[in-house]
C-alpha cells in the first residue's frame, strides 16, 4: 500500500507557540494546480496578540548582552543551514528555479552571519560624543525603537524578509512580520527555525494574511512603535502614514529590491532612537579634556 | 450589613467537592459571548469594584500617596469612569491613605494579624488589628492559620476568626483562606465554611504572595459556600478573588460567574472586590478601545 504523505499545517508564530489564526480563516495556497498548503489568515486579534508578546518580549531581549544577541543571530543562520534543502524545497512550490532558490537560501544565511557580527558593534559606529558650549560631557547613545512592525513587500519569499528581521533584532526590538499569502511557505519555515535557535519566543512574531485587511488595524495600535514598509503600494503607504499619527509612530520605507542587494547596518539605526545625555563636568583648567 | 462574631457554631462537616464538575463549570464561564455595550458596562463595574492593592516590603509614603491619587483619577482623559472601591495597604499606612482619600467614597482597606504567613501570637494578631482600625480603616483583611487548620485544628481557625471579628468593631472583616496553601478544593470549602461560621464579612482567596493565588474553579468553590449559606440563613456575604487577575476579560469572566452562581444582588462593590494591582490599568486600556476603536498601550496609562 502507498504511504499516505503527511502534510504540514503552515500556523502563525506568536509568542513563540504556533497557534491557528483564531479566525479559523485560511487561504488555499496553489502552486501552478498543485493544492500545496492551506495557510492561516491572521485576523486583527492575532494582530492583537503578538503585539501583546512582543511588547512584553522585548524588554528581555534588550537587556540580553549585546554580545548574546549576536550568538542567537549566528545560531539562527547554523540553524537554517540544516534545512536549507526544506528552503529550496518551498522556494521552487512559490515559483523559483532551482538555481535562484539556492542562491536565496545562501545569501539569506550569509544575511544572519552578517546582522549577527553587527550586534554588538553598531553602537561605537552610531553613537557619539557632541561638543556642546557648556560644561557638560554629552553623549547620544541608540536604543531600540520597540515593537516594529515589517511588512515585506508581496511575493518576497525569503531574503527579503530575512533583511527586515535580522536588522530589527540586532538593533534590540520585537517585531512583527505581516507577511502577505503571495508567497507564504518558507517564512513560516523560517519561524520554526527562529523557534530552535534560542530566541525568546515574542522577539519574533509571524502573521500571514491580506495586508489591505491588516494594516489599517496596525497603522492605529497605540503600542506600535514602528512600522517598516517595503511594498510599492503608494496609496496603502500613504493611508499608513496618514494613520500612523495617532500615535506618532514611525513609518520607515525601503526598497525591497535594494534591501536584497546591499549588506549594511544603516536600517540598524533606522530602527532605534538616539538617547542624548547630558552629564555635568568640572572643567579643570582652560584646556585639556573636561572628562 | 456588618456580621457578628461567631454567628454561627463551627460547622462539624462541610459538603465534599466534585473537583472534575468545578472544573467543567469553570470553563463554561469563560466561553460566554459579551457584546459590546454589556462589555463596557461591566468593564466600568470592574472599576468600582477593584481594590486597588500595594503590599510590598519596599512601599513607601509616596507610593502611598500615588495610588491613593490614581483611585481618584484612573484616567482623567476619560470623564465619568468610577473610582475604585478601596486601596489596600499595610496597617502603618492607614492613617496616611485615610488623610488622602478624606471627602472621597474610596475606603481603606488594611492587611493585618502577621500578614502574609499569618504565624504570630493572638496577642500580637490582635494588635495589629487594633493598629488598622485605629488608624481608621474601613476593612480589615486577615489571615487565617493555615498550619493549625492543616493540623485539622479547626477550632483554633474559627476562635481566631472570631476574635478578629470582635476586634475589627465597625470595620468590615475579609478572611483570607490563602487558597494556594490549602491544597484541595475540599479544604477550601472546609474553609470558606468556618471563616462564614465564625462571621466573616467577605471572604478572599490569597494575599497574592503565594502562587497560584485566585483561579476561577477555587473561587467558585468558594462562591457556593456562601450561596449554601445564603439558602440557610438568609445571609449574604462577599467575595473577594485576589492575585493573578490582572486582565479585563478574565475579570469579566469572574462576574459572570458571581452572577451565575449569586446572582445580581452580589455585584456591587459591597459584595464583592477584585485584589488587584494591575487589573485597574487593564481595563481602563479595554474601556478606551471601546472609545476611540484602537488598540492602546501602557505608555498613555498612569504607572502602577
Amino acid at each position: 500500500m502507498k504511504r499516505l504523505e503527511i502534510l504540514k499545517t503552515y500556523k502563525l508564530y506568536i509568542g513563540g507557540k504556533f497557534p491557528r489564526t483564531e479566525s479559523g480563516r485560511f487561504h488555499a495556497y496553489m502552486s501552478g494546480k498543485k493544492h500545496v498548503a492551506n495557510v492561516c489568515r491572521a485576523s486583527r486579534k492575532d494582530f492583537r496578540d503578538a503585539e501583546g508578546s512582543a511588547r512584553s518580549a522585548q524588554v528581555d531581549w534588550w537587556r540580553k548582552t549585546a554580545y548574546n544577541r549576536s550568538q542567537i543571530l549566528y545560531r539562527i543562520a547554523e540553524m537554517m543551514e540544516g534545512r536549507k534543502e526544506q528552503f529550496i524545497e518551498e522556494l521552487i512550490l512559490q515559483g523559483h528555479t532551482k538555481a535562484k532558490a539556492l542562491a536565496e537560501v545562501e545569501k539569506s544565511i550569509d544575511r544572519w552571519i552578517y546582522h549577527a557580527g553587527w550586534c554588538d558593534k553598531y553602537q561605537q559606529l552610531f553613537s557619539s560624543v557632541n561638543p556642546v558650549a557648556s560644561a557638560h560631557f554629552n553623549f547620544s547613545v541608540l536604543e531600540p525603537t520597540g515593537v516594529v512592525c515589517l511588512v515585506p513587500k508581496p511575493g518576497e519569499a525569503l531574503l527579503g524578509i530575512v533583511s527586515m528581521i535580522a536588522p530589527a533584532i540586532a538593533a534590540g526590538n520585537s517585531v512583527i512580520v505581516l507577511c502577505d499569502l503571495k508567497s507564504p511557505l518558507s517564512v513560516i519555515t523560517l519561524s520554526e527555525v527562529l523557534h530552535t535557535s534560542d530566541l525568546p519566543g515574542g522577539v519574533v512574531n509571524v502573521l500571514t494574511g491580506e495586508l489591505s485587511e491588516l494594516l489599517p488595524h496596525v497603522s492605529v495600535h497605540m503600542d506600535v512603535n514602528a512600522i517598516v514598509y517595503a511594498g510599492d503600494d503608494k496609496e496603502q503607504l500613504k493611508s499608513l502614514q496618514l494613520d500612523a499619527a495617532t500615535n506618532v509612530k514611525r513609518i520607515i520605507k525601503v526598497d525591497s529590491a535594494e534591501l536584497n542587494s546591499t549588506e549594511d547596518p544603516y536600517l540598524i539605526r533606522e530602527m532605534s532612537e538616539v538617547k542624548t545625555t547630558w552629564h555635568p563636568i568640572e572643567q579643570i583648567g582652560a584646556s585639556g579634556s573636561g572628562y | 450589613m456588618l456580621r457578628k462574631s461567631a454567628a454561627y457554631p463551627l460547622p462539624t462537616s462541610s459538603p465534599t467537592v466534585d473537583q472534575v464538575g468545578v472544573i467543567e463549570r469553570t470553563s463554561r464561564f469563560t466561553a460566554r459571548s459579551i457584546k459590546k455595550e454589556s462589555k463596557v458596562q461591566g468593564l466600568n463595574m470592574v472599576l468600582s469594584m477593584i481594590d486597588l492593592t500595594t503590599l510590598e516590603g519596599m512601599d513607601t509614603e509616596g507610593k502611598v500617596k500615588q495610588l491613593c491619587y490614581k483611585a481618584q483619577h484612573l484616567h482623567d482623559a476619560y470623564p465619568g469612569l468610577n473610582s475604585v472601591a478601596a486601596v489596600c495597604v499595610y496597617p502603618n499606612y492607614v492613617a496616611l491613605a485615610k488623610k488622602e482619600l478624606k471627602g472621597t467614597t474610596t475606603g481603606v482597606a488594611s492587611v493585618a494579624t502577621a500578614f502574609p504567613s499569618g504565624n504570630s501570637s493572638l496577642k500580637l494578631k490582635l494588635e495589629d488589628v487594633k493598629m488598622a482600625v485605629d488608624s481608621g480603616a474601613d476593612e480589615v483583611d486577615m489571615v487565617i492559620s493555615r498550619g493549625r487548620f492543616h493540623q485539622g485544628d479547626y477550632a483554633f481557625v474559627y476562635d481566631e476568626i472570631a476574635s478578629v471579628k470582635t476586634a475589627c468593631g465597625k470595620a468590615r472583616l475579609k478572611v483570607i483562606l490563602e487558597t494556594g496553601e490549602l491544597g484541595t478544593l475540599d479544604k477550601v470549602r472546609r474553609a470558606s465554611d468556618i471563616a462564614i461560621a465564625a462571621g466573616a464579612d467577605f471572604i478572599k482567596t490569597s494575599t497574592g504572595k503565594i502562587q497560584p493565588a485566585a483561579t476561577m474553579p477555587v473561587t467558585l468553590v468558594m462562591l457556593e459556600a456562601i450561596r449554601d449559606h445564603y439558602f440557610k440563613t438568609g445571609e449574604m456575604v462577599g467575595m473577594k478573588p485576589a492575585g493573578g487577575i490582572s486582565k479585563s476579560k478574565l475579570a469579566l469572566h469572574y462576574l459572570i460567574m458571581v452572577k451565575e452562581t449569586l446572582g445580581e444582588a452580589w455585584l456591587d462593590p459591597t459584595w464583592f472586590r477584585f485584589g488587584a494591582s494591575s487589573l485597574a490599568n487593564d481595563v481602563l486600556m479595554q474601556i478606551m478601545k471601546q472609545a476611540t476603536s484602537n488598540y492602546q498601550s501602557a505608555d498613555y496609562f498612569s504607572i502602577d
